[in-house]
C-alpha cells in the first residue's frame, strides 16, 4: 500500500460498535453489543493499512491471516472474509466475541502505535456473524472415509476443534460430552449476554452436518473408560475435559446457604436458565446483597449475571488492585457501567450466618500490597486488624478451577502435574499413553477459548499423523 | 430420549420406573445414581439406581413425589420417554464379606439399601436388615428386603405395621443383644441416618451413609453438592455418595438441602395449579 493512502486510512477514526444502553441492558440478558452494521465493518476494515509482515497474525495464537480477511471486508466480500477465518479458526462467532484481543493481535496492530488498532476482533465478529445470518454457511467436501475413529471426550471449545478438524480429514469422529449439551464453559460458563448460546448451537449444528457425531450424557470415566474406548473401537482418543473442579477458599461459614462457586452459579443461570424461573425448573438465590470473590473473567460474569438478577447491590470483593485484575478491560468498564461497586485490596475472612445456616455477611480485610510473586505481580499480604463486616445473603466464589479426577481415577497411567493436570506434550498434545492426546484447559489449568482451540488444532494435526502412519 | 418400560405404584407417592437405558444398565454397581432431567425446561435431579437388568438394558428408579419434577416424572406412562439420564454416577458401595451386615432403610431409602443389601448378600454377608416408614401404606420392597435379608425388621412410626417405634430403637436392641456387627449401612430421611449413626458411634461399628444432597452436574463441576466430611469439604457426586455416618455434619447437609424451600413450594403450586389436573386425569387417579 503506497504510504500516501496509508496515511489517508490512518486518518480514519476507530468505529465504535453499538451497544444497548448500561441501565436498559442490566434488566435483561440479551447480548451487550449488538456487532457493526455492514457500512461500520466496511470503514473499520479500511482502518487495516495491509503491513507486509502483519504484527497482528504473529500476536493470534492460531495465526490467522488477518489481513487478508480484513481485506475482503473492506472489499465488501463479507462471506469470503467468513470462510477465510474459517480456514484457521472453526469458531470465529465466539473467539470474536470472547477473545481478549487487546492481549493478542490489536495489542501490536500498528495502527496502535500512534493512534487506537483496528478493530480485528469486532471485524471477525461480523464476518461470522454475516455469514451464519445469510445462511452461507459452507459444508467443506468431506474427503473419502478413511475408516479410523476418533473419540473426543468433552465438548469444549478444544474439543471441537479437534472434532471439526479430523472430521474435515475424513475420520470418524465422536464426541462424549457429560452435560446434556456441548459446548463446555461456553454454555455454562459464560453469559448469555456475552456469547448467545444460539451461537454455539449453529456451531455444534455446523460440525454434525459435517459428520461428527455427539453423544452427550457421557460421562467418560464412567460409562465408559479411556481404556474400553481403546479397545472398543477408537483408534485414538482426546481429551478436552476443561478445568471443571471448583476451588473453596477453605475459610468459615463456605457452606452456608448462599454461597456459590462461580461454576454452579453460572451453571444454574445460564445453562439451566434459572434467570427464567419458574418458567424454568432450576431455581437459584436471587438476593438482595450480592457479594463476588475474585477478578478474572470468571468473577466477571457471575458479578454482571448477578446484576441482571435486580438485587440491590452487587459488589466485587478482589485482593489485588484494579490494574491487577485478570478480567478484560472491556467487561470491568462493562461492569461498572452497569453499576457494579468493587472492594479493592479486600479479601473475605470468614461468612457469617443466621440459625438457618443462611448467609448474612461477610468479614474481610483490608489487604497492603508486599514484594512482588512469581507472577511478578506484588503479593497481597492482610492488614493486621482491618477487619469489617459487609452484609450480604448471596456470595459467589470464584477463585480458580482445578482438574476433575474422574479421568485420571480410571486411567491411572496418564501421568499428572501436581495440580493434577495432564501432561502433554505442548506441540503435539500427546500424553504419555500410546494413543492418547490431551488439550485445553485439563492440560492448562483455567486459560482462554482461543488457547483450547490452538491446542485442539496442534492436536488434531498430530492425531491425523499417528492414523495415518501408526507410528507413535 | 430414554423409554420407560414399567410403571408400578409402590405406595403413596411412590413409584417404581424401568427406564431403558443400556450402557448405563451394563456398567452400574450398587450404591451408583444417575442426574436426569425430563424436559427442555427441567431442572437435574439425582436418583439413585435401585436395580438394573444388563439383558434387557433397563434400569430401575423409585421416585417419591415431593416436588415439581418428581410429581412430573410419577405421572408420566409406560412409553413415555424422559429427555436426559446421565450415569452411573458416584462411587459403587465398597463391597466385602463384613460378617454381619445390618442394612438400614427409612421410608424411599429402602430403594437404596436394597441393591446394597444384595451385594452384601452376594459377598457372602450374613444380612440383617431394618426397614421403617412414617406407616404401613409407605412401606416399600419388603418382599425384596426379605430375599435378600437372613432376618428382616420392620417399623412403623405409628405402630400400623411391625414394631411401633423406629428403626434405631431396633437397631439399639440389636446391638445389645451383643452380636457382632460388622458394619452398618443406612439410607433414608437424614435425620434418620444421623440418629444411626449417633446409636452405633458409641459402640464403634463402621456405619456408612448414602448422602442426597442437592446437586446440578453430578460429575464434580460445581461443589453444589458440597458436604463438610470429617472437617473436610468433599463433592458427594464424585467422592461419594457413601461416607463414613460419624464424620458427616448431619446438620449443614440439612441446612443445605432446605436452601430452596420455597422456590420449591412455589414451582409446585405453579405446576398444579397449570398442570396438576391434567397429569392426574391422564393418569386415571
Ligand atoms: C465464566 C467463564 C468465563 C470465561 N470467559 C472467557 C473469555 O471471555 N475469553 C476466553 O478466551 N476465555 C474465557 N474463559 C476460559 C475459557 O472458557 C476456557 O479456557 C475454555 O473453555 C477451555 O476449553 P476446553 O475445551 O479446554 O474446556 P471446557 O470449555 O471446560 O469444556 C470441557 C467439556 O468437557 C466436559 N467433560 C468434563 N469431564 C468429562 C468427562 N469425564 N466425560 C465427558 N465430558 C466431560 C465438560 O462437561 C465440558 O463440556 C472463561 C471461563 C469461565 C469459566
Ligand atoms: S497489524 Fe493492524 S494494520 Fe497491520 S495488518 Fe494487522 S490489522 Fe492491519
Ligand atoms: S453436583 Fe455439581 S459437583 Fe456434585
Amino acid at each position: 500500500m503506497d504510504p500516501k493512502e496509508a496515511k489517508e486510512r490512518m486518518k480514519i477514526p476507530r468505529q465504535d460498535m453499538p451497544e444497548q444502553d448500561p441501565g436498559e441492558r442490566v434488566r435483561n440478558f440479551y447480548e451487550v453489543a449488538y456487532g457493526y452494521t455492514p457500512e461500520q465493518a466496511v470503514t473499520e476494515a479500511r482502518r487495516c493499512i495491509q503491513c507486509k509482515t502483519p504484527l497482528c497474525a504473529a500476536g493470534c495464537p492460531v495465526g490467522i491471516d488477518i489481513p487478508w480477511f480484513v481485506r475482503l471486508i473492506a472489499e465488501g466480500k463479507f462471506v469470503e472474509a467468513a470462510w477465510k477465518l474459517k480456514e484457521t479458526n472453526g469458531l470465529p462467532a465466539v473467539c470474536g466475541r470472547v477473545c481478549p484481543q487487546e492481549d493478542q493481535c490489536e495489542k501490536v496492530c500498528v495502527t496502535g502505535k500512534r493512534g487506537k488498532p483496528v478493530s480485528i476482533g469486532r471485524l471477525e465478529r461480523f464476518a461470522a456473524d454475516y455469514e451464519r445470518e445469510h445462511g452461507e454457511t459452507a459444508i467443506p467436501e468431506i474427503p473419502r472415509r478413511t475408516g479410523k475413529k476418533v473419540a473426543v471426550i468433552g465438548g469444549g471449545p478444544a474439543g471441537l476443534t479437534v472434532a471439526g478438524d479430523l472430521v474435515k480429514r475424513g475420520h470418524g469422529v465422536t464426541v462424549f460430552e457429560a452435560l446434556h449439551t456441548p459446548g463446555g464453559v461456553l454454555v455454562y460458563g459464560i453469559p448469555e449476554f456475552r456469547l448467545p448460546k444460539n451461537i454455539v448451537a449453529a456451531e455444534v449444528e455446523y460440525l454434525r452436518r459435517m459428520g461428527v457425531e455427539m453423544e452427550c450424557n457421557a460421562v467418560i470415566g464412567k460409562l465408559e473408560t479411556i481404556d474400553e474406548l481403546l479397545s472398543g473401537g477408537f483408534d485414538a482418543v482426546f481429551i478436552g475435559t476443561g478445568a471443571g473442579l471448583p476451588y473453596f477458599m477453605n475459610i468459615p461459614g463456605e457452606n452456608l446457604v448462599g454461597v456459590y462457586s462461580a461454576n454452579e452459579y453460572l451453571t444454574r443461570v445460564n445453562l439451566m436458565r434459572a434467570y427464567e424461573f419458574p418458567e424454568y425448573d432450576t431455581p437459584v438465590i436471587r438476593g438482595r446483597r450480592v457479594v463476588v470473590v475474585g477478578g478474572g473473567n470468571t468473577a466477571m460474569d457471575s458479578a454482571r449475571t448477578a446484576l441482571r438478577l435486580c438485587p440491590e447491590e452487587v459488589t466485587m470483593i478482589y485482593r489485588r488492585s484494579m490494574e491487577e485484575m485478570p478480567a478484560r478491560v472491556e467487561e470491568i468498564h462493562h461492569g461498572a457501567e452497569e453499576g457494579l461497586k468493587f472492594q479493592f485490596l479486600t479479601n473475605p475472612v470468614r461468612f457469617v450466618g443466621d440459625d438457618e445456616g443462611r448467609l448474612k455477611a461477610v468479614e474481610c480485610v483490608r489487604m497492603g500490597l508486599g514484594s512482588p510473586d512469581e507472577s511478578g505481580r506484588r503479593r497481597p499480604v492482610p492488614a493486621e486488624g482491618s477487619e469489617f463486616c459487609m452484609d450480604c445473603d448471596v456470595a459467589i466464589i470464584a477463585v480458580g478451577n482445578g482438574a476433575n479426577p474422574l479421568i485420571p481415577q480410571t486411567t491411572p497411567d496418564l501421568k499428572l502435574t501436581k495440580w493434577n493436570n495432564i501432561v502433554a506434550d505442548g506441540e503435539t498434545g500427546r500424553t504419555g499413553k500410546k494413543g492418547v492426546f490431551a488439550g485445553g484447559d485439563i492440560v492448562r489449568g483455567g486459560a482462554t477459548v482461543i488457547l483450547a482451540m490452538g491446542d485442539g488444532r496442534r492436536a488434531a494435526n498430530s492425531i491425523h499423523e499417528y492414523l495415518t502412519t501408526g507410528v507413535w | 430420549m430414554f423409554e420407560i418400560k414399567e410403571k408400578k405404584k409402590l405406595a403413596h407417592l411412590v413409584t417404581l420406573l424401568r427406564v431403558k437405558a443400556p450402557r448405563i444398565a451394563e456398567k452400574r454397581k450398587a450404591g451408583q445414581f444417575v442426574v436426569l432431567r425430563l424436559n427442555e425446561h427441567g431442572e437435574r435431579i439425582p436418583l439413585t439406581i435401585a436395580d438394573s437388568d444388563p439383558v434387557e438394558g433397563t434400569i430401575t428408579i423409585i421416585v417419591q413425589e415431593v416436588g415439581k419434577t418428581t410429581a412430573l416424572l410419577s405421572n408420566k406412562l409406560e412409553g413415555d420417554a424422559i429427555l436426559d439420564v446421565v450415569g452411573p454416577l458416584g462411587r459403587p458401595t465398597h463391597i466385602e464379606n463384613y460378617g454381619t451386615a445390618v442394612c438400614v432403610g427409612g421410608g424411599i431409602g429402602t430403594a437404596v439399601t436394597y441393591p446394597i443389601g444384595r451385594a452384601l448378600k452376594e459377598a457372602g454377608c450374613k444380612v440383617v436388615s431394618v426397614i421403617g416408614s412414617r406407616t404401613k401404606d409407605l412401606l416399600i420392597l419388603e418382599d425384596e428386603m426379605r430375599s435378600v435379608s437372613d432376618e428382616l425388621f420392620i417399623t412403623t412410626d405409628d405402630g400400623s405395621y411391625g414394631h411401633h417405634g423406629f428403626v434405631t430403637n431396633v437397631l439399639e436392641e440389636f446391638i445389645a443383644g451383643k452380636r457382632k456387627i460388622g458394619m452398618v449401612i443406612a439410607v433414608g430421611p437424614v435425620p434418620m441416618m444421623r440418629a444411626v449413626a449417633q446409636v452405633t458411634r458409641p459402640h464403634g461399628i463402621l456405619t456408612m451413609v448414602s448422602l442426597n444432597p442437592i446437586m446440578v452436574d453430578g460429575t464434580g463441576m460445581c461443589g453444589s453438592c458440597r458436604v463438610t466430611i470429617a472437617g473436610q469439604n468433599r463433592f458427594v457426586c464424585v467422592d461419594g455418595p457413601e461416607f463414613n455416618g460419624h464424620e458427616v455434619d448431619f446438620n449443614e447437609l440439612i441446612r443445605r438441602n432446605r436452601s430452596y424451600l420455597k422456590e420449591e413450594r412455589m414451582a409446585m403450586e405453579e405446576f398444579v395449579y397449570h398442570e396438576g389436573a391434567r397429569c392426574y386425569e391422564r393418569r386415571g387417579d
